[in-house]
């Protein structure tokens, strides 16, 4: 029996997400012959982001506009994708492991009284039968988990699913659904944007990482330099989260995020275990500490013995000179 | 004000992860309240504090977690709740189920949990409490601030803030930075002793085992493989930069 598979396309101020392409490419690694792959896109200013997605040759693409879907809230994003499960009645719904994901997965799950399976890394079919790997105490171990029964509901991290190709003379059919306009018990009042114009930790790349060697909230300054050439983002350790010299935002280790870019460069990192096990399945890690015994060279591919703030900044020269060039 | 905190125990996080018959080995560690339940734990006895009530601590676990719940009475919570069963799977769809056959009947104003719990990672059960008892809810808050039936709250959404203004009853997640969870005292922790401590099975809750048969299943648990050997750089900082940019360019092959 064929199924139909609904994937959560996530947009970003109407700009289509990396992430979403991702989970499009998840979908595909779990649709048979015959299966329907069908996306939503909802938002208040969506247009560049369905007509980014027709070229993906999905089946239909959803489309919900509206102003309560502008800012996320919860009950109207439930709404949105509820009423769309309605009309699709889906065998699977899929979502990256995002902000919106983490928060909107679990309630689609808990209406559809469904399975979820968060923050899958990998999917492989075994004995005919899909089969998702995910992360246990933030990277120190992995499980394959199944479904027992249906319908399914999964997230995917970023970065770890290889995204969806454009398909030649591609072209979805796109069906405008009407947003229910619920009455709402939670109002999102404002939303102060912190990250403007800045890559997503958990998406980048490239993040340069900072520790108690950064010293202070200044001491990140070239760090974010390197970061901005590099199109990167900062992280940082708990320990400068706990000192108080960044954001817990930017915090990577078991409390706090998990990455896994390209490229991983720790300055000032000792490498707690808990801070290992947010960033050592990134696939290069550098590691830039005074310490020669620091735990970080551990699991560092390259390991420069020296002060950060002589080395950092002499890396982003290199790299200028080799991006120029 | 009626408080409910959802409180799992987990391993420390500076604890490593061995592999013992096909499970995660748990001899000789360390465990702890979840970081993010602690957050949870210490805004829960602030508001009581601050505006009356009580603080209910409700967990599900093994008969260990008794000290995770023992510690955040100490903390100032005032009973607490373990719901224990060997029956009960590692699914967040049954614990839910099991959690929400306690919560109906008791109309908490206000459950907190944490953001997520250190070990299992998944970030489910307090989002589909919500959904179960059909209540608003907001994940990741930073702060917190109760009016009358409603609460405002901040929530971190990867690094903006959002504000949200929530219709009580609501559940609410800590993120870090919500506040710095206390020590317990070394009174708080006598007094803890005494405070009431509920131990409840499945039958306890009406509950039979097909109401919470699990909708996902583990078929395999590994370690990751081990990263091999790096390399250190040497020389002076200029040469070392260089040369790095050029090991990855031509050997990781990632710029």
């Amino acid at each position: 029996m064929s199924k139909t598979i609904l994937v959560y396309a996530e947009n970003r101020d109407g700009k289509l997400r990396q992430i979403a392409l991702e989970t499009l490419g998840a979908a595909r690694l779990i649709a048979g012959d015959g299966d329907s792959i069908r996306v939503l896109v909802a938002g208040s200013n969506i247009t560049e982001a369905v007509s980014a997605l027709n070229d993906y040759g999905v089946d239909t693409i959803y489309t919900i506009e509206h102003d309560d879907l502008e800012s996320y809230n919860p009950e109207a994003y439930m709404a949105a994708i509820g009423a769309v499960i309605d009309l699709a009645q889906p065998d699977a719904v899929l979502f990256g492991h995002t902000a919106i994901g983490r928060d909107l997965a679990p309630l689609v799950a808990a209406s559809l009284n469904a399975g979820q399976i968060s923050d899958v890394t990998a999917i492989d079919t075994e004995g005919g039968e899909a089969v998702f790997t995910r992360p246990l105490y933030a990277g120190k171990a992995f499980e394959k988990r199944a479904f027992q029964n249906g319908p399914w509901v999964f997230t995917v991290r970023p970065n770890n699913i290889p995204a969806a190709e454009a398909i030649d003379g591609a072209n979805a059919s796109i069906e405008d659904i009407t947003y229910p306009a619920p009455s709402l018990r939670s109002l999102v009042k404002d939303v102060v944007r912190k990250t403007t114009g800045k890559i997503d930790l958990s998406e980048a790349k490239i993040v340069i990482s900072g520790g108690r060697g950064v010293k202070s909230a200044e001491g990140f300054q070239p760090l974010e330099e390197l970061a901005d050439l590099l199109g990167g983002a900062v992280g940082a350790s708990r320990g400068a989260c706990d000192a108080g010299y960044c954001d817990y935002a930017l915090q990577i280790g078991q409390t706090g995020k998990v990455v896994t870019p390209e490229i991983y460069i720790a300055c000032g990192i000792s490498g707690a275990i808990q801070h290992l096990a947010g960033m050592s399945q990134s696939r290069v890690i550098i590691a830039i500490n005074k310490d020669p015994e620091a735990p970080i060279f551990k699991v560092a591919d390259y390991g420069i013995v020296g002060d950060l703030f002589d080395i950092v900044p002499l890396l982003t020269q290199e790299f200028r000179k080799v991006l120029v060039s | 004000m009626k408080i409910v905190v959802l409180l799992k125990q987990t391993f420390d996080t500076e604890e490593k992860i061995t592999i013992e018959n096909g499970s995660i080995a748990e001899d000789g560690v360390k465990f702890v309240i979840n970081p993010y339940d602690e957050y949870a734990v210490e805004e829960a006895v602030k508001l009581r504090d601050d505006h009356g009530g009580s603080v209910t601590l409700l967990s599900v676990g093994p008969d260990r977690t008794a000290e995770a719940l023992r510690t955040a009475l100490a903390m100032g919570a005032d009973d607490a709740v373990l719901i224990s069963d060997e029956q009960i799977p590692d699914d967040e769809f049954a614990v839910s189920k099991v959690l929400h056959a306690y919560l109906s009947k008791e109309n908490p104003d206000l459950i907190l949990g944490g953001n997520f719990s250190v070990d299992r990672g998944s970030g489910q059960v307090a989002i589909r409490l919500a959904s179960l008892l059909g209540i608003s809810h907001a994940g990741s808050i930073t702060k917190l601030t109760l009016n009358g039936t409603t609460a405002e709250v901040h929530r971190d959404a990867e690094g903006d803030l959002e504000v949200l203004e929530v219709q009580l009853p609501a559940i609410f997640t800590a993120q870090q930075g919500l506040n710095d969870p206390r020590y317990p005292s070394l009174p708080g922790i006598m007094k803890a002793k005494k405070k009431p401590f509920q131990t409840l099975s499945l039958d306890d809750l009406g509950l039979s085992e097909a109401d919470i048969h699990p909708a996902t299943k583990q078929i395999e648990l590994s370690l990751p493989p081990a990263r091999g050997a790096g390399r250190f750089l040497k020389g002076e900082p200029a040469e070392v930069a260089h040369e790095l940019v050029n090991l990855l360019r031509t050997q990781s092959k990632v710029i």
